[in-house]
């Protein structure tokens, strides 16, 4: 067991865990920031993206060792009030259906708008393509990163 | 047409109300005792028991109304649709409405269950009636203040005021009207003065959802928790025969190993009637840890042997033992009319096909888990679940509980397909807690989760036509399948009623892999077998295959026959419809469009695919979908369901693939299982029939048909008629065009 300072969401925070955890799992089960989800545990799904020093990563393959001096966001530090453009524009599309996925589309397309504020069709499916939706809301998806690419 | 007979039900035996100590309301009714014969209990407030009850509105002296919605969540949007008919009728803004989900009634549950797309088909009466009765109530109150007749009193939008024009809200009466008898004999509204039901009202938990709040099984913590991870038979067909834990105990965070199993089999033994514990064959090893990563470690630390109980299978097997079916003469005739031994015997011409569809996993995003703690006192489950009911009642029996000791919390669920149906998880970690006397938390991996699942069986249909004279005149369609057949009603689905000669027999082969419900069982595939089926029939008889559909439909209008389940007219309705907004026979050029129809879960459908090939590869671009599922309560969580429906049904027709080796599943993860992602994806034009028919299922109806849609199109480029799926892995794809 180690110490590991981190910065997550603008703070910084001490967490005990084993050098090879997870950030995926120091995020849920060591400071209960529950909104990074777990889908497959080997980058395939999208379910635990984050921002890592901007960019989207998977936090299932992130090492809390590696992860010390990167800013880390969550879902939860988005934005202050849930007011994130990406934000607003899922919750106008009323993208989700069950929901589980859609943390991660959410940080995967403000990582993407981000260096490409204004995308054309085919670079937002491409940018979206590695986040699985198993509700298949990909139509949904596609309209609100766009709505979101006006903001 | 069999008609949909309205609800008869009571409202006296499943309504109570009872004054808050806080100020305000609560109105307590059982949703699912409204179904039932009237039982009819005198109404005592004094003596008001809120375990009766499995849904309640309450309403607080601001006038706030809470709704606790009783029926689990798996992504189809009934927390938000259903709440909606309550709170039409209770006629209030919905701006002031606050969902909830209920909690596990344990004794009087009926139907509280995520599937067969039926929350909202039996929910349209029972739900409106209750709201209705608690705005009469609330009318009679005022009206008792002012000294008037309620029948000069109007609600809107939580507002009561009479003819003087005085003005009261809800908020200022909840407390009078808790009080007074509950009314037997309301009206409901005209579904033209529907001022909710109709509207685009988005899911309730979208804030927390796009925030990420917890709201979902994994994210359920308690203080002291801990976290379990299950290592169950590599293979179906092994159990468990010795293991060395000493790699998972070396791990720090891990606590305790032990096996699991037992309570399981005992359980089996005893009611032999669940399908739920068929996992409960082996003993299973537990690793206890104190976090997720420990336990997910934890378990491929142990050294375990396993021996086989029953004989591996592999998908060799299965394909022949399922084509050994087809081809003897061990059937079920299910329906049979006229006689096809003579209509193909006399027939100008016989078309014979066979179709084949494999294993699929369910894939929820959000891997099986669930979470117990068993006290003294008590049992409590809580996660995500499809059946709490049975959960409970499984629970309570193998842990030898009083099912009153056994508490239920529902979850939303990441998914769920079917698979949630299957409690085994919730059992697993009844005793898993039971053991440890601890709060834990059950996870599987996303590898176990697919691993070690209840499958979508896979079938094999011979589907044969006879025609004379230009006319169709029998059909004969055989089914083998595994460890079951298709359900009672789909025999009557369409064609039936529509072919003079018709029979459907059945075939099953037993395995011991297991397998379920999975979205729009049985019919998933079957509607893409037939439907693919009548674009051959239509080209062999050398005629539109909208009109041949047309044509036959009007063989069924005005029959006699009450078992057959689809509407004519409606199935018509949107088989017009979509041609109408696909532009049906007017492609552009490089665009291929494939025809598809179907009826199930109570709704009709028809689609349409528009296709184009790109280096020899098909791709769907397009889906036009005409439903016809009565009134749609809420179009934009509607219109989320058909789209989920029609992508989903595409990338399982496309893709979708779980076969076995000596037992084993070959796939576990999403590196070598293709699901359907963003960039394959087709833009999905959604078209909803108006009509004032109740309401009927849509979280299912829009899959089957898609396949055939899909498969037709791919036909109309490349002339290649698939008949086996995952399409993709079936087709030839021309080398010169690569």
């Amino acid at each position: 067991m180690a110490t590991f300072n981190l910065k997550i969401n603008n703070k910084t925070v001490s967490v005990e865990a084993e050098m090879d955890t997870p950030l995926l799992w120091v995020l849920r089960d060591h400071l209960d920031l529950l909104g990074t989800k777990y889908g497959c545990g080997i980058g395939q799904c999208g379910a635990c993206t984050v921002h890592v020093d901007g960019n989207a990563m998977r936090s299932c393959l992130l090492q809390v060792s590696q992860a010390e001096g990167m800013a880390i966001t969550t879902i939860e530090g988005l934005s202050e009030n849930g007011d994130h453009p990406v934000q607003q524009a899922w919750k106008e599309i009323d993208v989700p259906q069950c929901g589980y996925c859609q943390a991660g589309q959410i940080m995967t397309a403000s990582a993407f708008l981000e260096r490409n504020p204004n995308p054309n069709d085919a670079e937002i499916r491409n940018a979206m393509h590695a986040n699985i939706c198993r509700c298949a809301s990909y139509n949904s998806i596609e309209k609100a990163v766009k709505e979101a690419s006006k903001k | 047409m069999k008609p949909l007979k309205p609800t008869s039900f009571s409202r006296r035996s499943f309504i109570k109300a009872s004054a808050l100590a806080s100020g305000g309301i609560l109105i307590g009714f059982n949703l699912f005792t409204a179904c039932k014969p009237d039982v009819a209990p005198p109404i005592d407030i004094s003596k008001l028991n809120f375990n009766d009850f499995n849904a309640f509105i309450k309403i607080s002296d601001e006038g706030i109304v809470t709704l606790f919605s009783p029926n689990p969540e798996i992504g189809q949007g009934v927390k938000t649709s259903m709440p909606m008919l309550i709170a039409e009728e209770l006629d209030v803004a919905w701006k002031n409405v606050f969902v909830s989900q209920a909690g596990l009634d344990t004794e009087n549950f009926t139907r509280q269950v995520a599937g067969g797309s039926q929350s909202i088909r039996l929910g349209w009466e029972p739900l409106r009636q209750t709201g209705a009765t608690a705005r009469q109530m609330l009318i009679n109150a005022a009206a008792k203040k002012w000294g008037v007749d309620p029948s000069e009193c109007k609600t809107k939008e939580g507002i009561i005021t009479n003819a003087n024009g005085d003005k009261l809200g809800y908020g200022e009466v909840v407390t009078e009207a808790a009080g007074l008898e509950i009314p037997t004999d309301v009206k409901l509204k005209d579904p033209k003065e529907f001022t909710i039901i109709g509207q685009d009202i988005p899911n309730v938990d979208i804030d927390k959802i796009i925030t990420g709040k917890p709201l979902f099984g994994l994210d359920y913590k308690e203080e002291g928790m801990l976290y379990a991870s299950v290592l169950r038979p590599p293979a179906f067909g092994q159990v468990l025969d010795s293991y060395d834990d000493s790699g998972a105990r070396s791990i720090p965070g891990v606590i305790n190993v032990f096996t699991i199993g037992e309570k399981a089999r005992a359980y089996l033994k005893q009611e032999r009637r669940s399908w739920s514990v068929k996992l409960g064959n082996s003993d299973k090893v537990v690793v206890v840890a104190k976090t997720t990563w420990d336990a997910l470690k934890g378990i491929k630390a142990i050294k375990a042997n396993w021996k086989n109980e029953t004989p591996l299978e592999s998908t060799e097997d299965h394909d022949k033992a399922l084509f050994d079916l087809l081809d003897g003469n061990e059937f079920n005739t299910r329906r049979s009319d006229g006689d096809i031994k003579t209509a193909f015997a006399e027939a100008d011409k016989v078309i014979e096909r066979t179709y084949e569809a494999p294993f699929l996993p369910h894939n929820c995003m959000e891997p099986m888990n669930f979470f117990a703690n068993v006290t003294a006192d008590k049992v409590h489950l809580v996660g995500p679940v499809q059946t709490p009911a049975e959960a409970a009642k499984v629970v309570a029996s193998m842990l030898g509980r009083d099912l009153k000791e056994v508490q239920v919390d529902m979850t939303r669920m990441g998914g769920g397909f079917g698979r949630r149906l299957y409690g085994d998880f919730a059992f697993e970690v009844a005793e898993i807690a039971d053991t440890i006397k601890k709060p834990v938390q059950m996870i599987s991996s996303r590898e176990d989760d697919m691993a070690t699942g209840v499958y979508r069986p896979p079938t094999k249909y011979k589907i044969a036509a006879s025609i004379k004279d230009g006319k169709l005149t029998g059909y004969h369609l055989k089914e083998a399948c595994i460890n079951g057949n298709m359900y009672g009603l789909i025999p009557n689905f369409f064609p039936a009623g529509a072919v003079e000669n018709y029979q459907v027999d059945t075939a099953s082969h037993g395995s011991n892999i297991t397998t379920g419900a999975w979205r729009a069982p049985y019919t998933n595939f079957l509607a893409s077998a037939e439907q693919s089926f009548f674009d051959e029939i239509a080209e062999e008889m050398g005629v539109d295959r909208i009109q041949l559909h047309l044509d036959l439909l009007q063989n069924v209008k005005g029959t006699t026959d009450e078992r057959i389940q689809y509407s004519p007219e409606r199935l018509e309705g949107v088989i017009k419809l979509a041609v109408e907004k696909s532009d049906w026979g007017n492609a552009k050029e490089g665009v291929y469009q494939g025809f598809s129809t179907y009826y199930c879960h109570n709704s009709h459908v028809a689609e349409v695919a528009d296709i184009v090939m790109k280096n020899g590869i098909p791709i769907v671009k397009k889906v036009t979908c005409a439903v016809d599922c009565g009134i749609v309560v809420n179009p934009l969580g509607a219109k989320n369901q058909v789209a989920g429906g029609v992508i989903d049904g595409i990338g399982h027709a496309m893709y979708g693939e779980l076969t076995f080796n000596k037992g084993v599943p070959q796939s576990n993860n999403f590196n070598n299982y293709q699901l359907i992602r963003i960039g394959e994806t087709p833009q999905v034009d959604i078209h909803f029939i108006e009509n004032d028919i109740a309401p009927t299922g849509l979280g299912e109806p829009t899959l089957p048909p898609v396949g055939a849609a899909v498969a037709n199109a791919i036909y109309a480029a490349t002339g290649q008629r698939l008949t086996k799926q995952p399409y993709m892995n079936n087709l030839k794809i021309e080398k010169e065009t690569l």
